[in-house]
């Protein structure tokens, strides 16, 4: 089966997914009566229009190939980043910074992933970020909460850059045998992060009664996790065939994703409780802001592209 | 196309939603006054009136610097439909307000930046007299109070390039006119409903 073979079923087979939600949402709304019930479904329609959305982005950016994913990504990592930046306090010398950071660091990060110098994309941000921000920002003067302020921008530009940026390199990677299968990897990443994020979400409406962290985030139970983290790692197996993992391994892979997904989820969700919002922006309706749907990746990313990179290439 | 593209720049760098609070856009004669606090704010409240509105409400601006450059001007008098006001301008007290005027006149509506210069403060500072005497003799006229929300973090005085942070535009309800009211008291009153507009500040 070739390439865009496999493509094409799994985008059908997320379509698919989606039409079932889509109408199993419908029959939902049209069953609901309480008022509570209502704003529930109503926003699981949302979700669920958006998730089409998104999908056709992705397919789209997909089939027109890795520049154009890249550059997808790269968009995501601005997008998050300014949602990320709009809700922190920053002062007028934290300006020059800000400006390094999405006009320099951003874009050349997402330049080194598309020439592939690896060597360089995994130190940029954590290195010579590192060293550039604090610099930047004390040539204007302003020490007033300096090391918060720079902490800050530092730790935006790791989450939205940094590691989102490690999932278009997976399209960088080289596996033997296996040439131009980095698609099929990023499906892979992305398909079990979401599905993950998704099926815990069902199975917490369902049968959630335990919280795992109250007071950080109130959705997630052990429920939900270990119900949807099972689903997700079941998905991962059934998608060993596009990988170069066995079925046993594509479960393990799952597995770090699943895990990585749901401490970045509960770590941001923190992140915005000490901020005082529920979410992160307003972008994607019946969902939030885009860095509400991409804290799981963001933490999966790196994990998986290592992993996959130490073990498979 | 122009307009589409400044639009569209605006979007992807500062986002710029509208959210009417207190009122809803309307083609009824207005004048919207503002906080100012970057050189996005002209920018920003009129991308984010409908395109209807778009046509029929003249922001002003500072001649010194939306007045200079051949391409900058282009923007503010064609595409921004703005009104140019010199800021340096001698003369009896309201010489300044001729071309406002003008434009109430033809039953046009206009943005207004009533402080007269860009702060840095989340809350405007003191209102100069403009607005009062156009409200006097333009009655008839809606008064928006409008917040700028984050223009001066995006883009703050004494820098050359915006960065991406996300604004919004607020209209509030319309002020109404208090018979008999002084001028003092009537821009404290303006000043404060803009203010009232601006959410806690984060964090």
């Amino acid at each position: 089966m070739s390439l865009s073979d496999k493509l094409f079923i799994l985008f059908g087979g997320i379509c698919a997914l989606l039409g079932i939600a889509s109408v199993i949402g419908f029959a939902l709304s049209r069953k609901v009566t309480s008022e509570n019930g209502r704003a529930t479904v109503e926003n699981l329609n949302a979700r669920i229009k958006a998730w089409w959305v998104m999908v056709a982005i992705f397919a789209v950016s997909f089939g027109l190939g890795r520049g154009v994913t890249v550059v997808l990504f790269a968009l995501t990592s601005f997008y998050t980043l300014r949602e990320f930046i709009s809700l922190m306090p920053t002062r007028g010398a934290d300006h020059l910074p800000l400006v390094a950071a999405f006009y320099v660091l951003l874009p050349l990060q997402y330049w080194l992933i598309w020439i592939d110098w690896y060597a360089l994309f995994t130190i940029l941000i954590p290195v010579y970020g590192f060293l550039l921000l604090p610099s930047l920002a004390a040539l204007k003067g302003d020490p007033e909460e300096f090391l918060l302020r720079v902490s800050r921008i530092q730790w935006g530009l790791m989450l939205t850059v940094y590691c989102i940026s490690h999932a278009p390199a997976l399209l960088t990677l080289d596996i033997p045998g296996r040439p131009r299968e980095g698609f099929l990897l990023l499906f892979f990443l992305i398909t079990i992060a979401q599905f993950s994020d998704v099926m815990q979400y069902v199975f917490g409406k369902l049968f959630g009664r335990t919280k795992v962290a109250p007071v950080v985030s109130p959705s997630k139970t052990v429920e939900g996790l270990v119900g949807g983290g099972l689903a997700a790692v079941a998905a991962g197996a059934g998608l060993w065939w596009i990988t170069p993992f066995t079925p046993l391994e594509a479960a393990a892979m799952a597995l770090a994703i699943v895990a990585m997904g749901f401490l970045g989820g509960l770590s941001l969700s923190a992140v915005k409780r000490s901020m005082g919002v529920k979410d992160w922006g307003t972008m994607i309706s019946g969902h939030g802001g885009v860095l509400d749907r991409m804290d799981s990746l963001s933490f999966a990313a790196p994990v998986f592209f290592h992993l996959t990179r130490y073990f498979y290439t | 196309m122009i307009d589409l593209v400044l639009i569209g720049l605006t979007r992807f760098i500062v986002g710029g939603q509208a959210h009417w609070i207190g009122a809803s856009p309307d083609t009824r004669q207005r004048i919207y006054f503002a906080n100012h606090a970057s050189h996005l704010d002209t920018l920003l409240i009129w991308s984010a009136l409908p395109r209807l509105l778009r046509g029929s409400t003249h922001p002003i601006a500072a001649a010194d610097y939306w007045g200079k450059g051949k391409v900058r001007r282009h923007i503010a008098l064609k595409v921004l439909n703005a009104v140019l006001v010199d800021r340096a301008t001698q003369g009896p007290p309201g010489a300044a307000l001729a071309p406002l005027r003008g434009v109430l006149a033809e039953g046009e509506s206009l943005v207004l930046f009533p402080e007269g210069t860009r702060g840095n403060e989340r809350l405007p500072g003191p209102f100069k007299s403009g607005l009062y005497w156009l409200s006097q003799e333009f009655p008839e006229v809606e008064l928006i109070p409008t917040y700028l929300d984050n223009p001066s973090r995006a883009f703050p005085k004494g820098t050359f390039l915006p960065v991406p942070i996300s604004c919004t535009v607020r209209f509030g309800a319309p002020l109404l006119r208090r018979a008999g009211e002084e001028k003092d008291e009537f821009l404290e009153r303006a000043r404060a409903a803009v203010g009232a507009l601006a959410s806690d500040p984060v964090a």
